[in-house]
């Protein structure tokens, strides 16, 4: 079952458009990000009408030649009196603009703010620089928990309720919604909905000190029924290794650091200063979408993340070359 | 440019009382921006109390008999402040020194009565946001009133020397209108301190 | 109310005396001597506002190869040029220069040159206060790059959200930095702010009512109104996060009932009217220029001066705008979309009538012109797209990305540092008496234009393409890196156009052609004396019978006359109809603002260690303070 999840997936990111997923605004694949960028259209366009006119006007302004005034303080009264008219019209024309763009801000923010009733509801926790993920359910025993990823049901409407423990970080999909920030202290919410299957990246939208820069995300859209066997999948511990290679590597990574600060659900590594990775080798991703999932990749960043994220909370742990290979191995294998 | 005379101001005075004095207009100017910081203080106040539940914060409200004794020596010094006033406007010196030193008394008596309230507010500014911002605003005050003390006591001395001139007695003046503004100040900040952790 | 005794003694007045006489007698009352000792005492406007000047536009150097080292980061998708704690405090750097050391400061710096020159008067009200602004404001500089160079320059933004900035998130000394540099320039900008609503309430030449006060001066009077009622926020915030940081304060603790958003409403109550700190006084620039090359009185004056003064009150109302995404009530949020988009109407009104002044004008295509011109097609791209982040659910996209990073420097650079710009070559002729050259302004102006819209154009693009702010790199996969390409090629072409202001005005310094007292034929006072003016600007105070003065009386000029000259005097007027009621003496030079400068430095660098600096500090500050207020027994001090 597992394999022929990985096999879904794997088929949804070789049909989407890009090989990275997509991060802009005006590549919109959900109905609230659509809105969206015709909001962004439409505003544009006035703006751009009204730059050109003002424009016209000046260049105009410029270029026609008035006879020289030897004294500049003699005005011609009908001259006057017209730039007043003219001037009094556009300021109207001002007002009117200015209204017209407010009410269409605002009854889009009603649209785009109104909630439905979620098919699921998912905590998300911003922390320097990763994002924990633990997804609401109805039992304890099926809680799924999870790190810089989420995956979401297509086609129907997803809560995310946005926390902080540190700083204040903001969660952006640019593809499915606008940001919402993360706040020590408060819990925001937003909603939305994914309109096709496909792998949408997203980032830390406020400046929360070193690795800001790097504090991505992935929103994973999975058609209904494959969103719920991922679920079931996820919620479950991690099966022991069976090969001895992946033994191996679960005594090293039990016997190092890691266990200070990773949870691994079915094992004695229980902590929660980082994230959680019983089923990290199912991922797409490494480092908060930093690094796409690869053995390679595994071994670079285990070996050396102060390298590829300097300032990062996660030390670096000295690993023998011999012990590499098995680590890697075991936490690959974490489907 | 060649020039053309068409008016003399000889005859004009070199000094003015009110909003005839310079100082007068900048001691103004001194007015709306501390007043703004006063306000924007008791706004951060009003803030916290709004987003906090149980107000004060695991405390008791503060003791406010030091901040009623506060608020009635400084309502009292307002008719010694008028007095100043009028006799630096009268330009009567004798008047002048005499009031000088009673409202250097009544300044020295409120710093004191300061620090009595700030042992007695029930919390430290380190408890909790309830603490910080209830020193802070009691603070701001009572930096205010220092510095206008110090003010107060260097006029009192010049007002003993030979720099006495018609200019002295529009700085008189003019610190009597800011010690107005030090206790219009207090009166809505010690509702405020007082009166809303009684809420 | 009795009338000074020394009209009857040896007080002799300027009525009678001879144009030589005049001029010798005024300048030794009013001169700044040579020495040491005498330049630092210095009290005269034109002495401040020139080191003002100069002081700022080394921030604006500084600060703009903080922006260079960024533009060159970014470049490449994960350049290894900077790290992130680098590139951090750069970016910090970059912002906080530019908003705290560079803009406001040389608004301020113009306004304390020209204001009183504009108004007719010889010094600006409380010259004392004037000094110690300046000294308090460069030691403030000194201390942020002195810090940053020594490493413990902050790195949190110039925005510093809590609790980032906070004692958890922000060990060691680099907040405390950026937040006490803040108290030194928030009190200069206070003191230089109630220094120029006093100048223009009291000091207008006698006859210059309220319909008669320049456009520049009105926007002077309006930013410093501004300045008196935001700052005061940002210096309540800052003390607010020392205290957090040094003595366990709770503000902005969420644990012990403090809140994060606090800081982030105290800090954008004063952060929006700070950027109309800065754009209006540039609209008055704008206007002296357009009115002088137009070769025509402004049309609107009154609509001008209304919609000036309806922006300052508008500004107090937008604030909420930057807070869109932090979660706020829906409905709260969208009243503040409605201000910001409302003020596009004021801000129009201005456009509308500078353009019907060109439109009846004769244009002189002279480079103080093209940067206006370059003002406004720069200025209103950055309006505009103003008006698109004012809409909550567009904000929601484009916060915090490169969208809005374009769209503040489109505001702030061609609504505020191109008329600037502008500006330095319209008074450069008054304030050193030549005039820079035309050829290099016009190299610069068509550099600087081109080279800001490639390096800023792009960023609108990249922000809706999903690029955020305040990073210091970017994946590759992102597809981000052609345009930052080609934004940093534009970042260097606009740093070459300031190397060549620079080369203008040394050259000009010194091969400049003569200037005159008016080389551009404008109407304002300024220009009725000469180039340089003349320590005591005016020989005879002028009598004021137009809003062009110099176009009204190009024969003679109305003067009063009667003020002493051998002590400082001014006219001080009423407030609404400048009818001469006073003769204000005028303070002599004094080293006690220096003084009082070092003392109050002390005690802020001293604070950020130990509170206890505070009490200490105190005895300095007093005596100094003490020592400046002290009379002399001059003249100036006895009348």
């Amino acid at each position: 079952m597992r394999f022929r999840l990985t096999l879904a997936a794997a088929s949804i990111l070789f049909f989407t458009r890009d090989c990275l997923a997509s991060q802009s605004t005006l590549d919109p694949q959900g109905p609230q990000a659509e809105h969206l960028a015709r909001l962004f259209w439409i505003f544009t366009g006035v703006c751009t009408f009204v730059w050109v006119a003002v424009m016209i006007v000046l260049l105009a302004a410029l270029i026609r030649r008035k006879a020289e005034r030897p004294d500049p303080l003699q005005l011609e009264p009908a001259t006057e009196r017209r730039s007043a008219a003219v001037v009094g019209g556009a300021v109207v024309a001002t007002l009117l603009t200015v209204v017209a763009l407010t009410a269409l801000s605002y009854l889009s923010q009603r649209q785009l703010f109104a909630r439905e009733k979620p098919a699921v509801t998912i905590k998300v926790t911003g922390l320097q620089w990763w994002w924990d993920v633990r997804y609401e359910t109805d039992s304890p025993d099926q809680t799924v928990t999870t790190a810089n990823e989420i995956y979401v049901p297509v086609g129907e409407p997803v809560t995310v309720k946005l926390a902080a423990n540190d700083v204040i970080h903001s969660f952006w999909v640019p593809s499915l919604f606008g940001k919402q920030d993360l706040i020590p202290g408060q819990e925001n919410e937003i909603q939305f909905k994914a309109s096709r299957p496909g792998v949408y990246r997203g980032q830390c939208a406020e400046f929360c000190g070193w690795q800001h820069a790097h504090m991505g995300l992935l929103v994973v859209a999975l058609p209904s029924p494959l969103f719920q066997q991922w679920m079931k999948l996820q919620s479950a511990p991690a099966a022991p290794p069976q090969d001895p290679i992946r033994k191996k590597g679960a005594e090293i990574f039990e016997s190092k650091a890691c266990i200070m600060c990773h949870t691994v659900r079915g094992t004695s590594a229980g902590s929660r200063v980082g994230p959680d990775l019983t089923h990290f080798g199912s991922r797409q991703s490494i480092a908060s979408a930093t690094l796409p999932m690869s053995r390679g990749n595994i071994a670079a960043w285990v070996v050396d993340p102060q390298g590829i994220k300097p300032g990062v909370n996660m030390p670096n742990v000295s690993i023998a070359p011999e012990e590499l290979d098995p680590l890697v191995s075991y936490l690959a294998g974490l489907q | 440019m060649k020039h053309r005379s068409v008016h003399d101001v000889s005859q004009l005075p070199t000094y003015g009382f009110g909003s005839i004095s310079p100082i007068w207009w900048g001691t103004l100017g001194f007015v709306a921006l501390e007043g703004t910081g006063f306000a924007l203080a008791a706004g951060a106040y009003l803030y916290l109390w709004q987003v906090n539940g149980q107000w004060p914060i695991a405390a008791v409200p503060p003791n406010h008999w030091p901040g009623t004794a506060m608020l009635i020596l400084l309502l009292a010094s307002l008719w010694p402040n008028a007095m100043a006033d009028r006799a630096a406007r009268d330009e009567h010196l004798g008047r002048v020194r005499l009031w000088l030193i009673v409202m250097t008394v009544l300044g020295f008596v409120a710093v004191g009565i300061r620090f009595w309230e700030f042992a007695h507010l029930n919390v430290r500014w380190d408890s909790n946001a309830y603490g910080s911002i209830t020193w802070f605003v009691l603070g701001l005050h009572a930096v205010h009133l220092i510095t206008d003390l110090g003010d107060t006591v260097v006029l009192a001395a010049l007002m003993f020397t030979r720099h006495v001139t018609g200019k002295r007695y529009s700085d008189v003046s003019d610190n009597a209108f800011y010690w107005y503004f030090v206790v219009a100040s207090w009166v809505p900040l010690y509702a405020m301190l007082y009166g809303i952790p009684r809420l | 109310m009795t009338v000074s005794d020394a009209t009857a003694r040896d007080d002799l007045r300027d009525t009678h005396l001879g144009d030589a006489e005049l001029h010798a007698r005024l300048t030794r009352t009013w001169r700044t001597g040579s020495g040491w000792i005498e330049r630092l005492s210095s009290v005269d406007h034109k002495v401040v506002g020139r080191r003002y000047i100069i002081t700022a536009f080394v921030f604006l150097c500084l600060g703009g190869l903080s922006a260079v080292a960024m533009r060159l980061q970014l470049a490449r998708p994960e350049a290894k040029l900077l790290g992130p704690d680098l590139y951090n405090q750069l970016f910090t750097m970059h912002g906080t220069t530019m908003m705290f050391l560079f803009a406001v400061p040389v608004m301020e710096a113009f306004a304390v040159y020209l204001v009183p020159l504009m108004l007719g008067t010889r010094n600006i009200a409380f010259p004392r206060l004037n000094a110690f602004s300046y000294w308090v404001y460069l030691f403030g500089g000194i201390f942020l790059w002195a810090s940053f160079m020594l490493k413990i320059g902050p790195d949190a933004g110039w925005f510093a959200y809590v609790p980032l900035s906070g004692p958890d998130y922000s060990p060691g000394k680099r907040v405390d930095v950026w937040a006490q540099m803040i108290t030194f320039t928030e009190v200069s900008a206070l003191a230089v702010a109630i220094e120029i609503i006093v100048t223009v309430f009291k000091q207008r030449a006698p006859g210059m009512t309220l319909d008669r006060i320049p456009l520049f001066v009105w926007s002077m009077l309006v930013m410093s109104f501004l300045i008196i009622f935001a700052m005061p926020a940002v210096m309540v915030a800052s003390t607010m996060l020392i205290l957090d940081r040094l003595v366990g304060t709770h503000f902005f603790n969420p644990a012990e009932g403090g809140d994060s958003l606090l800081w982030q409403h105290l800090f954008w109550f004063f952060g929006h009217p700070e950027v109309y700190i800065i754009f209006i006084p540039a609209t008055g620039m704008v206007s002296s220029i357009i009115v002088a090359f137009a070769r025509r009185p402004m049309f609107g004056q009154l609509p001008l001066v209304l919609s000036l003064i309806a922006v300052g009150f508008l500004s107090f109302g937008l604030w909420v705008h930057h807070m869109f995404t932090t979660g706020l009530p829906q409905l709260g949020a969208s009243f503040f979309t409605a201000s910001s988009m409302l003020i596009a109407v004021p801000n129009g009104i201005q456009i509308f009538c500078w353009l019907a002044t060109l439109w009846d004008g004769r244009p002189v295509f002279k480079t103080p012109l093209l940067f206006v011109l370059g003002f406004f097609f720069i200025f209103v791209i950055g309006g505009l797209s103003g008006v698109m982040v004012a809409s909550v659910p567009l904000d929601a996209q484009v916060h915090d990305t490169y969208f809005v990073v374009a769209h503040f420097h489109y505001v702030l650079i061609g609504g505020a540092v191109f008329p600037l710009i502008g500006a330095v070559y319209f008074w450069f002729p008054k304030i050193t008496g030549r005039m820079m050259s035309e050829r290099l302004g016009k190299w610069n102006f068509w550099l600087a234009f081109v080279g800001f819209n490639v390096a800023f154009f792009p960023m609108h693009i990249l922000g809706v393409q999903g690029m955020p702010r305040r990073v210091y790199t970017y994946l590759p996969e992102m597809g981000w890196g052609p345009l930052n390409l080609l934004s940093s090629a534009g970042a260097l072409i606009l740093f070459i156009s300031f190397v060549l202001l620079l080369i203008n005005v040394i050259t000009s310094l010194s091969r400049g052609r003569l200037a005159g007292d008016n080389p551009w034929d404008a109407g304002t006072l300024e220009w009725a004396t000469t180039s340089p003016p003349a320590p005591y600007n005016f020989s005879r105070i002028p009598f004021v019978t137009h809003r062009e003065p110099l176009w009204d009386n190009r024969e003679r000029l109305p003067v009063v006359t009667g003020l002493s000259v051998d002590s400082r005097e001014v006219v001080s007027g009423t407030l609404t109809e400048a009818y001469p009621e006073l003769r204000e003496s005028s303070p002599e030079p004094s080293i006690w603002p220096l003084l009082a400068a070092i003392a109050v430095a002390g005690t802020f660098l001293g604070s950020i260690f130990t509170p206890w600096a505070v009490v200490w500090g105190s005895i300095p500050v007093a005596i100094t303070l003490t020592g400046w207020f002290w009379p002399k027994g001059t003249p100036e001090d006895e009348k």
